[in-house]
Protein backbone atom coordinates (compact mmCIF):
# COMPACT_ATOMS: atom_id res chain seq x y z
CA UNK A 1 0.00 0.00 0.00
CA UNK A 2 1.07 3.63 -1.05
CA UNK A 3 1.79 5.79 1.56
CA UNK A 4 -0.71 7.87 0.25
CA UNK A 5 -3.79 5.36 1.82
CA UNK A 6 -4.53 5.10 5.16
CA UNK A 7 -6.57 2.02 6.82
CA UNK A 8 -9.36 3.68 9.44
CA UNK A 9 -10.43 1.06 11.75
CA UNK A 10 -13.94 0.82 12.62
CA UNK A 11 -14.54 -2.52 14.72
CA UNK A 12 -12.34 -5.68 15.52
CA UNK A 13 -13.89 -9.39 15.89
CA UNK A 14 -13.35 -12.83 15.65
CA UNK A 15 -13.02 -14.27 12.29
CA UNK A 16 -15.31 -16.78 13.32
CA UNK A 17 -17.86 -14.14 13.65
CA UNK A 18 -18.02 -13.23 10.61
CA UNK A 19 -17.17 -15.83 8.33
CA UNK A 20 -19.14 -19.58 7.90
CA UNK A 21 -19.77 -21.87 6.03
CA UNK A 22 -21.37 -19.46 3.10
CA UNK A 23 -18.08 -17.46 3.32
CA UNK A 24 -17.56 -14.66 4.67
CA UNK A 25 -20.19 -11.25 5.64
CA UNK A 26 -20.14 -8.84 2.57
CA UNK A 27 -19.55 -5.32 3.88
CA UNK A 28 -18.50 -3.75 0.78
CA UNK A 29 -22.37 -2.11 0.05
CA UNK A 30 -21.16 -0.27 3.05
CA UNK A 31 -19.44 3.30 2.83
CA UNK A 32 -17.41 4.27 5.16
CA UNK A 33 -15.34 7.32 6.60
CA UNK A 34 -13.83 9.62 3.44
CA UNK A 35 -16.54 7.04 1.27
CA UNK A 36 -14.14 4.25 0.82
CA UNK A 37 -15.84 0.84 0.58
CA UNK A 38 -16.05 -1.13 3.81
CA UNK A 39 -13.90 -4.27 3.76
CA UNK A 40 -12.18 -6.83 6.07
CA UNK A 41 -8.73 -7.73 7.13
CA UNK A 42 -8.30 -11.17 8.48
CA UNK A 43 -5.19 -12.42 10.62
CA UNK A 44 -4.20 -14.15 13.80
CA UNK A 45 -8.01 -15.15 13.92
CA UNK A 46 -8.90 -11.82 14.48
CA UNK A 47 -11.05 -9.59 11.90
CA UNK A 48 -11.07 -5.72 11.47
CA UNK A 49 -13.68 -4.14 9.49
CA UNK A 50 -11.94 -1.11 7.62
CA UNK A 51 -11.79 1.43 5.22
CA UNK A 52 -9.21 3.27 2.78
CA UNK A 53 -8.43 6.76 3.20
CA UNK A 54 -6.95 9.41 1.80
CA UNK A 55 -3.81 10.61 4.41
CA UNK A 56 -4.29 13.74 2.65
CA UNK A 57 -7.62 13.98 4.84
CA UNK A 58 -6.91 11.52 7.70
CA UNK A 59 -3.52 11.89 8.29
CA UNK A 60 -1.82 12.57 11.30
CA UNK A 61 -1.74 16.61 10.60
CA UNK A 62 -4.99 16.28 8.82
CA UNK A 63 -6.82 14.73 11.17
CA UNK A 64 -5.31 17.16 14.28
CA UNK A 65 -6.35 20.07 12.16
CA UNK A 66 -10.01 18.47 11.10
CA UNK A 67 -10.91 17.08 14.42
CA UNK A 68 -10.68 20.74 15.42
CA UNK A 69 -13.50 21.50 13.12
CA UNK A 70 -16.66 20.93 14.81
CA UNK A 71 -18.95 19.98 11.21
CA UNK A 72 -16.14 17.59 10.08
CA UNK A 73 -16.03 15.92 13.30
CA UNK A 74 -19.83 15.88 13.10
CA UNK A 75 -20.09 14.00 9.93
CA UNK A 76 -16.95 11.64 10.26
CA UNK A 77 -18.72 10.54 14.01
CA UNK A 78 -21.56 9.94 12.13
CA UNK A 79 -19.93 7.65 9.40
CA UNK A 80 -18.06 5.82 11.88
CA UNK A 81 -20.81 5.26 14.29
CA UNK A 82 -23.03 4.30 11.20
CA UNK A 83 -20.53 1.86 10.00
CA UNK A 84 -19.99 0.39 13.78
CA UNK A 85 -23.76 -0.07 14.03
CA UNK A 86 -24.41 -1.89 10.86
CA UNK A 87 -21.94 -4.31 11.30
CA UNK A 88 -22.78 -4.44 14.91
CA UNK A 89 -26.03 -5.92 13.64
CA UNK A 90 -24.34 -9.13 11.54
CA UNK A 91 -21.68 -9.91 13.94
CA UNK A 92 -20.41 -9.53 17.65
CA UNK A 93 -17.64 -6.86 18.22
CA UNK A 94 -15.70 -4.70 19.70
CA UNK A 95 -16.11 -0.86 17.90
CA UNK A 96 -12.48 1.18 18.37
CA UNK A 97 -12.11 4.88 18.58
CA UNK A 98 -12.68 7.21 16.17
CA UNK A 99 -9.42 8.05 14.46
CA UNK A 100 -7.38 4.89 14.75
CA UNK A 101 -5.28 4.82 11.34
CA UNK A 102 -3.12 2.27 10.16
CA UNK A 103 -0.10 2.67 7.64
CA UNK A 104 -1.42 -0.25 5.77
CA UNK A 105 -2.71 -3.91 5.77
CA UNK A 106 0.33 -5.11 7.55
CA UNK A 107 0.05 -2.57 10.14
CA UNK A 108 -2.96 -3.23 10.96
CA UNK A 109 -2.32 -6.90 11.20
CA UNK A 110 0.66 -6.10 13.45
CA UNK A 111 -1.45 -4.68 15.99
CA UNK A 112 -4.47 -7.52 15.85
CA UNK A 113 -1.80 -9.90 16.88
CA UNK A 114 -0.11 -7.56 19.60
CA UNK A 115 -3.24 -7.23 21.51
CA UNK A 116 -4.72 -10.97 20.56
CA UNK A 117 -5.34 -12.14 23.86
CA UNK A 118 -6.93 -8.89 25.21
CA UNK A 119 -9.36 -8.62 22.25
CA UNK A 120 -10.43 -11.84 23.05
CA UNK A 121 -10.68 -11.59 26.35
CA UNK A 122 -12.75 -8.80 25.83
CA UNK A 123 -14.89 -10.15 22.60
CA UNK A 124 -15.55 -12.76 24.90
CA UNK A 125 -16.88 -10.05 27.45
CA UNK A 126 -18.88 -8.09 25.59
CA UNK A 127 -19.22 -9.13 21.80
CA UNK A 128 -22.88 -9.78 21.15
CA UNK A 129 -23.98 -7.64 24.40
CA UNK A 130 -25.89 -4.14 23.62
CA UNK A 131 -25.49 -0.75 25.22
CA UNK A 132 -28.32 0.96 26.41
CA UNK A 133 -27.89 4.87 27.24
CA UNK A 134 -29.58 5.97 29.89
CA UNK A 135 -30.17 9.67 31.24
CA UNK A 136 -32.28 11.39 34.17
CA UNK A 137 -32.82 15.35 34.34
CA UNK A 138 -33.89 16.84 37.42
CA UNK A 139 -37.54 18.35 36.73
CA UNK A 140 -38.90 21.73 38.59
CA UNK A 141 -41.36 21.45 40.59
CA UNK A 142 -42.15 25.06 40.83
CA UNK A 143 -45.90 24.20 42.59
CA UNK A 144 -44.23 22.77 45.50
CA UNK A 145 -41.99 25.72 45.84
CA UNK A 146 -44.99 28.37 45.97
CA UNK A 147 -46.44 25.78 48.16
CA UNK A 148 -43.47 25.46 50.87
CA UNK A 149 -43.33 29.76 50.74
CA UNK A 150 -45.66 30.65 53.42
CA UNK A 151 -47.02 33.87 52.44
CA UNK A 152 -49.34 33.98 55.53
CA UNK A 153 -46.06 34.31 57.60
CA UNK A 154 -45.54 37.83 57.70
CA UNK A 155 -45.16 39.46 61.11
CA UNK A 156 -47.17 41.91 62.23
CA UNK A 157 -44.98 44.80 61.25
CA UNK A 158 -45.69 43.77 57.38
CA UNK A 159 -47.22 47.06 56.40
CA UNK A 160 -43.82 48.86 57.47
CA UNK A 161 -41.33 48.72 55.07
CA UNK A 162 -38.65 47.07 56.72
CA UNK A 163 -41.05 44.40 57.54
CA UNK A 164 -41.77 43.47 53.90
CA UNK A 165 -38.27 43.52 52.99
CA UNK A 166 -37.86 40.75 55.85
CA UNK A 167 -40.89 39.07 55.14
CA UNK A 168 -40.39 38.99 51.52
CA UNK A 169 -36.59 37.62 52.52
CA UNK A 170 -37.85 35.37 54.71
CA UNK A 171 -40.16 33.99 51.98
CA UNK A 172 -37.71 33.57 49.21
CA UNK A 173 -35.37 31.93 51.39
CA UNK A 174 -38.31 29.37 52.18
CA UNK A 175 -39.02 28.58 48.93
CA UNK A 176 -35.36 28.34 48.07
CA UNK A 177 -34.77 25.53 50.81
CA UNK A 178 -37.49 23.76 48.97
CA UNK A 179 -36.00 23.90 45.95
CA UNK A 180 -33.25 22.85 47.54
CA UNK A 181 -35.55 19.82 49.17
CA UNK A 182 -36.44 19.16 45.49
CA UNK A 183 -32.87 18.77 44.31
CA UNK A 184 -32.06 16.48 46.87
CA UNK A 185 -34.48 14.41 46.16
CA UNK A 186 -34.02 14.48 42.34
CA UNK A 187 -30.18 13.51 43.07
CA UNK A 188 -31.59 10.38 45.66
CA UNK A 189 -33.85 9.21 43.22
CA UNK A 190 -31.62 9.21 39.67
CA UNK A 191 -29.48 7.29 42.31
CA UNK A 192 -32.10 4.81 43.48
CA UNK A 193 -32.92 4.42 39.34
CA UNK A 194 -28.56 3.79 38.53
CA UNK A 195 -29.25 0.95 41.30
CA UNK A 196 -31.89 -0.61 40.12
CA UNK A 197 -31.02 -0.62 36.38
CA UNK A 198 -27.79 -1.73 37.08
CA UNK A 199 -29.12 -4.30 38.74
CA UNK A 200 -30.56 -5.71 35.68
CA UNK A 201 -26.98 -5.22 33.78
CA UNK A 202 -24.46 -7.04 32.90
CA UNK A 203 -22.06 -3.91 33.41
CA UNK A 204 -22.60 -0.14 34.04
CA UNK A 205 -21.01 2.67 33.42
CA UNK A 206 -21.55 6.24 34.76
CA UNK A 207 -20.41 9.51 32.80
CA UNK A 208 -19.95 12.93 33.65
CA UNK A 209 -23.47 14.42 33.00
CA UNK A 210 -23.72 16.49 29.42
CA UNK A 211 -23.45 20.31 30.20
CA UNK A 212 -27.30 21.44 30.33
CA UNK A 213 -27.39 23.66 27.19
CA UNK A 214 -25.65 20.56 25.76
CA UNK A 215 -28.53 17.98 26.11
CA UNK A 216 -31.43 19.01 23.96
CA UNK A 217 -33.27 18.91 27.33
CA UNK A 218 -32.77 22.11 29.23
CA UNK A 219 -32.82 20.62 32.58
CA UNK A 220 -30.00 19.56 35.33
CA UNK A 221 -28.74 16.24 34.09
CA UNK A 222 -28.06 14.24 37.21
CA UNK A 223 -27.50 10.70 35.90
CA UNK A 224 -25.66 9.64 31.93
CA UNK A 225 -25.02 6.30 32.15
CA UNK A 226 -24.66 3.15 30.55
CA UNK A 227 -25.67 -0.02 30.68
CA UNK A 228 -24.33 -3.82 29.01
CA UNK A 229 -27.12 -6.20 28.42
CA UNK A 230 -27.64 -9.53 26.50
CA UNK A 231 -29.09 -8.41 22.96
CA UNK A 232 -32.69 -10.66 24.17
CA UNK A 233 -32.87 -8.61 27.24
CA UNK A 234 -34.01 -5.65 25.54
CA UNK A 235 -38.00 -5.48 26.42
CA UNK A 236 -37.39 -6.35 29.46
CA UNK A 237 -34.72 -3.42 30.40
CA UNK A 238 -37.20 -1.31 28.53
CA UNK A 239 -39.74 -2.10 30.63
CA UNK A 240 -37.75 -1.24 33.82
CA UNK A 241 -36.68 2.14 32.88
CA UNK A 242 -40.37 2.78 32.05
CA UNK A 243 -41.07 1.54 35.23
CA UNK A 244 -38.70 3.69 37.12
CA UNK A 245 -39.93 6.70 35.00
CA UNK A 246 -43.25 5.72 36.71
CA UNK A 247 -41.86 5.76 40.18
CA UNK A 248 -40.29 9.04 40.21
CA UNK A 249 -41.79 11.82 38.60
CA UNK A 250 -39.27 13.63 40.15
CA UNK A 251 -37.14 12.85 36.90
CA UNK A 252 -36.82 13.08 33.35
CA UNK A 253 -36.03 9.91 32.16
CA UNK A 254 -34.41 9.44 28.60
CA UNK A 255 -33.20 6.16 26.64
CA UNK A 256 -31.13 5.82 23.91
CA UNK A 257 -30.05 2.66 22.57
CA UNK A 258 -29.63 -0.23 21.83
CA UNK A 259 -25.77 0.43 20.67
CA UNK A 260 -22.86 -1.54 20.10
CA UNK A 261 -20.31 -2.08 22.77
CA UNK A 262 -18.65 1.21 23.00
CA UNK A 263 -18.42 2.13 26.37
CA UNK A 264 -17.71 -1.07 27.71
CA UNK A 265 -14.64 -1.58 25.55
CA UNK A 266 -12.37 -2.84 28.05
CA UNK A 267 -10.20 -0.43 30.42
CA UNK A 268 -11.41 2.60 31.43
CA UNK A 269 -7.80 3.73 32.08
CA UNK A 270 -6.47 2.36 28.54
CA UNK A 271 -4.16 4.63 27.11
CA UNK A 272 -4.08 7.47 29.68
CA UNK B 1 -22.94 -17.88 10.61
CA UNK B 2 -22.81 -14.55 12.07
CA UNK B 3 -23.16 -15.65 15.07
CA UNK B 4 -25.34 -14.38 18.20
CA UNK B 5 -25.64 -10.98 16.39
CA UNK B 6 -27.35 -8.16 18.69
CA UNK B 7 -29.48 -5.96 17.08
CA UNK B 8 -28.74 -2.16 17.32
CA UNK B 9 -29.86 0.69 16.23
CA UNK B 10 -29.31 4.06 18.34
CA UNK B 11 -32.08 6.13 16.75
CA UNK B 12 -34.00 8.49 18.59
CA UNK B 13 -33.78 9.02 22.13
CA UNK B 14 -36.95 8.02 23.75
CA UNK B 15 -37.83 10.00 27.10
CA UNK B 16 -40.04 8.83 29.73
CA UNK B 17 -41.87 11.08 32.50
CA UNK B 18 -42.27 14.79 32.91
CA UNK B 19 -45.77 14.47 32.03
CA UNK B 20 -44.40 13.96 28.69
CA UNK B 21 -45.58 9.74 28.75
CA UNK B 22 -43.21 8.26 25.98
CA UNK B 23 -42.41 10.24 23.30
CA UNK B 24 -39.89 9.68 20.91
CA UNK B 25 -37.46 13.16 20.79
CA UNK B 26 -36.31 14.69 17.69
CA UNK B 27 -36.63 13.30 14.21
CA UNK B 28 -34.67 10.06 13.47
CA UNK B 29 -32.02 11.58 11.44
CA UNK B 30 -30.71 13.37 15.44
CA UNK B 31 -29.43 10.86 17.14
CA UNK B 32 -28.20 13.52 19.70
CA UNK B 33 -24.10 14.47 18.38
CA UNK B 34 -23.43 14.28 22.15
CA UNK B 35 -24.23 10.61 22.83
CA UNK B 36 -22.09 9.96 19.64
CA UNK B 37 -19.22 11.59 20.43
CA UNK B 38 -19.27 10.29 23.91
CA UNK B 39 -18.95 7.16 22.68
CA UNK B 40 -16.73 7.23 19.45
CA UNK B 41 -14.08 9.91 21.07
CA UNK B 42 -14.32 9.42 24.95
CA UNK B 43 -15.00 5.62 24.49
CA UNK B 44 -14.44 2.68 21.96
CA UNK B 45 -11.47 0.30 21.72
CA UNK B 46 -8.43 1.97 22.18
CA UNK B 47 -5.54 -0.29 20.39
CA UNK B 48 -2.46 2.10 19.30
CA UNK B 49 -2.83 2.82 15.28
CA UNK B 50 0.56 4.08 13.54
CA UNK B 51 -1.92 7.16 13.47
CA UNK B 52 -3.72 8.01 16.28
CA UNK B 53 -4.37 11.71 17.84
CA UNK B 54 -2.92 11.93 20.96
CA UNK B 55 -5.63 11.09 23.29
CA UNK B 56 -5.06 14.13 25.63
CA UNK B 57 -5.59 16.13 22.43
CA UNK B 58 -9.26 14.65 21.91
CA UNK B 59 -10.01 14.97 25.81
CA UNK B 60 -9.65 18.42 25.51
CA UNK B 61 -11.16 18.32 22.25
CA UNK B 62 -14.58 16.83 23.49
CA UNK B 63 -14.31 18.95 26.42
CA UNK B 64 -14.01 22.05 24.00
CA UNK B 65 -17.14 20.81 22.02
CA UNK B 66 -19.41 19.97 24.62
CA UNK B 67 -19.22 23.74 25.14
CA UNK B 68 -18.91 25.22 21.94
CA UNK B 69 -22.13 22.88 21.30
CA UNK B 70 -23.35 24.62 24.26
CA UNK B 71 -22.47 27.42 23.04
CA UNK B 72 -24.31 27.69 19.87
CA UNK B 73 -27.48 27.02 21.71
CA UNK B 74 -26.93 29.47 23.86
CA UNK B 75 -25.37 32.67 22.11
CA UNK B 76 -28.29 32.19 19.64
CA UNK B 77 -31.48 31.65 22.46
CA UNK B 78 -29.83 34.20 25.06
CA UNK B 79 -27.68 36.03 23.28
CA UNK B 80 -24.75 35.44 25.68
CA UNK B 81 -21.34 34.78 24.58
CA UNK B 82 -19.55 34.00 27.86
CA UNK B 83 -17.34 31.32 26.34
CA UNK B 84 -15.32 33.78 24.07
CA UNK B 85 -13.70 35.44 26.48
CA UNK B 86 -13.66 32.55 28.72
CA UNK B 87 -9.25 32.36 29.17
CA UNK B 88 -9.65 28.59 30.22
CA UNK B 89 -11.12 28.12 26.96
CA UNK B 90 -8.79 29.57 25.07
CA UNK B 91 -5.69 28.00 26.71
CA UNK B 92 -5.46 25.68 23.92
CA UNK B 93 -1.65 26.62 22.68
CA UNK B 94 -1.22 25.17 26.47
CA UNK B 95 -2.68 22.16 25.95
CA UNK B 96 -3.02 22.29 30.10
CA UNK B 97 -3.83 18.85 31.25
CA UNK B 98 -8.05 19.37 32.26
CA UNK B 99 -8.79 15.69 33.33
CA UNK B 100 -11.12 16.01 36.34
CA UNK B 101 -12.27 19.62 35.84
CA UNK B 102 -14.30 18.91 33.06
CA UNK B 103 -17.76 18.29 35.23
CA UNK B 104 -17.12 21.42 37.32
CA UNK B 105 -16.73 22.90 34.17
CA UNK B 106 -19.67 21.49 32.59
CA UNK B 107 -21.86 21.75 35.76
CA UNK B 108 -20.74 25.99 35.68
CA UNK B 109 -21.40 26.34 31.99
CA UNK B 110 -24.48 24.73 32.41
CA UNK B 111 -25.82 26.23 35.90
CA UNK B 112 -25.92 30.08 36.44
CA UNK B 113 -26.71 29.94 40.21
CA UNK B 114 -24.73 30.37 42.26
CA UNK B 115 -23.03 26.81 43.96
CA UNK B 116 -22.59 27.12 47.51
CA UNK B 117 -24.98 24.72 49.03
CA UNK B 118 -27.30 27.10 51.35
CA UNK B 119 -28.08 29.26 49.15
CA UNK B 120 -26.77 32.41 50.30
CA UNK B 121 -25.25 33.36 47.28
CA UNK B 122 -28.94 33.62 45.89
CA UNK B 123 -30.03 35.15 49.34
CA UNK B 124 -26.73 37.73 48.93
CA UNK B 125 -28.40 38.44 44.72
CA UNK B 126 -31.32 39.30 45.85
CA UNK B 127 -30.54 41.85 48.00
CA UNK B 128 -28.51 43.56 45.57
CA UNK B 129 -31.35 43.84 43.31
CA UNK B 130 -33.31 44.97 46.08
CA UNK B 131 -30.84 47.68 47.27
CA UNK B 132 -30.97 49.18 43.55
CA UNK B 133 -34.96 48.99 43.75
CA UNK B 134 -34.98 51.16 46.62
CA UNK B 135 -32.59 53.06 45.13
CA UNK B 136 -34.76 53.81 42.12
CA UNK B 137 -37.67 54.14 44.41
CA UNK B 138 -35.80 57.08 46.40
CA UNK B 139 -34.50 58.77 43.56
CA UNK B 140 -37.67 58.93 41.74
CA UNK B 141 -39.03 60.83 44.60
Amino acid sequence: MSGDTGVWTYAITEQAHQSGPDGEVDLSWLSGVGEGKVRTINCSGLTAVVSDVSMAQFGEAALRENLENLDWLDEVARLHHYVVDAAARLFPLLPVRLATVYSGDAATCAALADHRDQLLDTLHRVGGRVEWGVKAYSVPDPDKAEEHAPAAREPAGASTGDGSGLAYLRRRRDQLAAGRESRTAAVNGARVVHAELAGQATEAVVRPPQSAQLSEVRLPMLLNAAYLLDAANGHAFTAAVAAEATAHPELRIELTGPWPPYSFTGDEHDGH
Amino acid sequence: MAGNAPMTGAGAAQRYGAGDGIAASGGRSSTNLADILERVLDKGLVIAGDIQVNLLDIELLTIKLRLVIASLDTAREVGINWWENDPWLNAEAGRRPVRGKKTVRGERAGDREPVDGDGIGELREEIRRLHGRVRELESGE
